[in-house]
């Protein structure tokens, strides 16, 4: 068992971005070199997990053969695999950019080691099956990330990224506590287990509305849903391009991810309609607001951070509606809609922050109304933010689309039509946050000799702004295999 | 001894909301995370409160795990925010000599 244990993928997915940062830490000289490598394992790594649970299904490890109350549990299923996929193939698309990015060499030295601690901090996020390492991920995730965001020095990218990590200590110490409160009740931490026990007990529905609230809570301050968003535009904007594209694409992904598992696995016999309406409707708000100030942004990477604000509110519409519709193949469809929007939205998103990254590298500023004659200058960079800002509208072919378009339909069959009046609103004011942007890049230059002009900065930004417009959305159907894996699973 | 259980980790949920509250009042710096590792002390109270099953058996030992690790994140975590917050000072002082 342990032998086989140590190669797993499971494991790897974790262990081999852990050993990175030690080997580039330990190594700086060499740090780009194996920090690329790092990078190509990992992810390699990824892929060989989503193939065995291609194969087998859900896949569940207790490290070292210890049982399942004290054992660190890994699990992967459907949805975690989708994410971590996804996941692992923009951080391998960002490493890539991320190795031409810094030149300073105090930069490059401090952003290899930080930058593979965060990833592992992603797939442990991703694949823990109890809530303790839960809780150690998403510190290492938010230590490593707001070390990270603070890496160009400047005064407010130190300042904005000082509030995110306290803003984020005070979502994760809220979510302990909820911890303390379940392992009070239960005496257990695994996920499987403490699920188990909240549907048997129902006469401890305080505790569980107690301890839901705390970590729901906690997690929404760190998943920057409206009003707890506050944070966000800031940090996410004055980060350096590379560290920009993984926070909004990957580490908000990656608590919301938490939510989700927490709300659908653990607490589904409390979360009825009313619970669920408080974060759809904090969520609908989110996107009215968050696409609003991204069209009256002034500056792309500020844009692109309150799209982000917006897009984070169309994953929690989802609750209610999941709420309404009964296990079958309707409720399949809608968590897929959910997988397809919150994956497409990680692809596009870091398209685009890498795209307006090289644009404020070449033109020494990302102010929206200076930006003429980008489309010339950067023919392929323009194309990106083109192709991943008809994603973020949800323009089909895009993967959003498919989300977005079931997501409508299923607010109409549970009766819950007024969500279908925030997404209209909220895609048509993504359109016009993602022309005006585009209508200022052309300018009168001539027409230009070369389509790419950096490869190693543009090619990551177009494949990745590629994926999730023509990939996602034309074959969106392994999605939903992953899906009935996991379905098929959930009894084991 | 179920008294002083109570008294443990009712004090720990105290320090809990005390430290919530000061975090979101006040304005310095030094205060927001003194106040943040108020509130995470008060988490551990609790933790170390439910680790108690009577005076005949040892106490659980997983929730004095979970406080070890928590107390290794919040030291790593304070002094990553003391860091970024001498960097912002030493910020503005260069802006105040020119």
């Amino acid at each position: 068992m342990s032998d086989a244990a140590l190669t797993h993928p499971l494991v790897l997915c974790i262990a081999l971005p852990l050993l990175g940062a030690m080997l580039v830490t330990a190594l700086p000289r060499w740090s780009v070199r194996l920090g690329i490598l790092a990078a190509v394992a990992t992810a390699a790594a990824a892929v060989a997990l989503a193939a065995t649970v291609w194969q087998q299904g859900t896949l569940h490890l207790m490290l070292g053969g210890w049982d399942r109350q004290l054992a660190i549990a890994l699990r992967a299923d459907g949805i975690a695999t989708a994410l971590v996929l996804m996941a692992n193939l923009v951080a391998l698309g960002i490493s890539v950019y991320a190795s031409g990015y810094f030149h300073d060499r105090v930069r490059v030295r401090s952003f290899w080691p930080l930058w593979l601690l965060l990833w592992a901090g992603l797939n442990g996020l991703f694949l823990a099956g109890d809530l303790f390492n839960l809780y150690v991920m998403l510190e290492l995730l938010g230590i490593a990330a707001a070390a990270l965001g603070a890496l160009t020095g400047n005064r407010d990218a130190v300042a904005a990224n000082l509030r995110y990590l306290l803003v984020g200590l005070l979502g994760s110490i809220s979510y302990l506590l909820g911890v303390a409160l379940l392992y009070t009740a239960y005496g257990t931490l695994d996920l499987g287990l403490l699920a188990a026990g909240i549907a048997d007990s129902p006469q401890l529905l305080a505790v569980n509305a107690a301890a839901m609230t705390l970590m729901v809570a906690g997690l929404a301050l760190k998943a920057a849903l409206f009003p707890l968003h506050f944070w966000l535009p800031p940090a996410h904007a004055n980060a350096p391009a590379p560290v920009s594209a993984a926070l909004s694409a990957l580490v908000v992904k990656a608590v919301f991810y938490l939510i989700l598992r927490l709300w659908l696995d653990l607490f589904w016999p409390i979360t009825g309609m009313a619970a669920a309406m408080l974060p759809a409707l904090l969520g609908a708000v989110a996107i009215v607001w968050g696409s609003w100030r991204a069209l009256r942004a002034e500056r792309l990477k500020l844009l692109a951070a309150y799209s982000t604000v917006a897009q984070i509110g169309y994953l929690f519409l989802f609750l209610p509606l999941l709420a309404a519709t009964p296990p079958g193949p309707a409720r399949d469809d809608l968590l897929a809609a959910l997988l397809l929007m919150a994956v497409t939205h990680g692809f596009a998103k870091a398209g685009f922050f890498l795209a307006a990254g090289l644009v404020q590298t070449n033109a020494g500023h990302d102010r929206i109304d200076d930006l003429g004659g980008t489309a010339q200058r950067l023919p392929a960079t323009t194309f990106a933010i083109a192709l991943s800002g008809s994603a973020l509208i949800g323009l089909p072919p895009s993967g959003s689309f498919i989300g977005k378009w079931l997501l409508m339909q299923s607010a109409i069959a549970t009766g819950q039509w007024w969500w279908v009046i925030v997404v209209t609103t909220g895609s048509l004011l993504a359109s016009a946050y993602v022309f005006r942007v585009l209508s200022r890049a052309f300018g009168l230059e001539p027409t230009p000799m070369r389509f790419i002009t950096d490869a190693r900065a543009e090619v990551p930004a177009l494949t990745l702004a590629l994926v999730s417009v023509a990939v996602l959305g034309l074959a969106s159907g392994p999605v939903w295999t992953l899906l009935g894996l996991s379905a098929a699973g959930v009894g084991a | 001894m179920l008294i002083a259980q109570f008294l443990y980790g009712g004090a720990g949920l105290v320090l809990f909301t005390l430290g919530l509250w000061s975090f979101l009042v006040h304005e310095p710096l030094l205060r927001k995370i003194i106040a943040l590792n108020v509130t995470g002390a008060g988490v551990f109270h609790v933790l170390i409160a439910i680790a108690y099953r009577g005076d005949a058996a040892p106490p659980d030992p997983v929730p004095h795990a979970l406080v070890l690790t928590g107390i290794v994140v919040a030291v790593s975590a304070t002094a990553l925010a003391l860091m970024l917050g001498a960097r912002l000072q030493d910020a503005d002082e260069e802006d105040q000599t020119p």
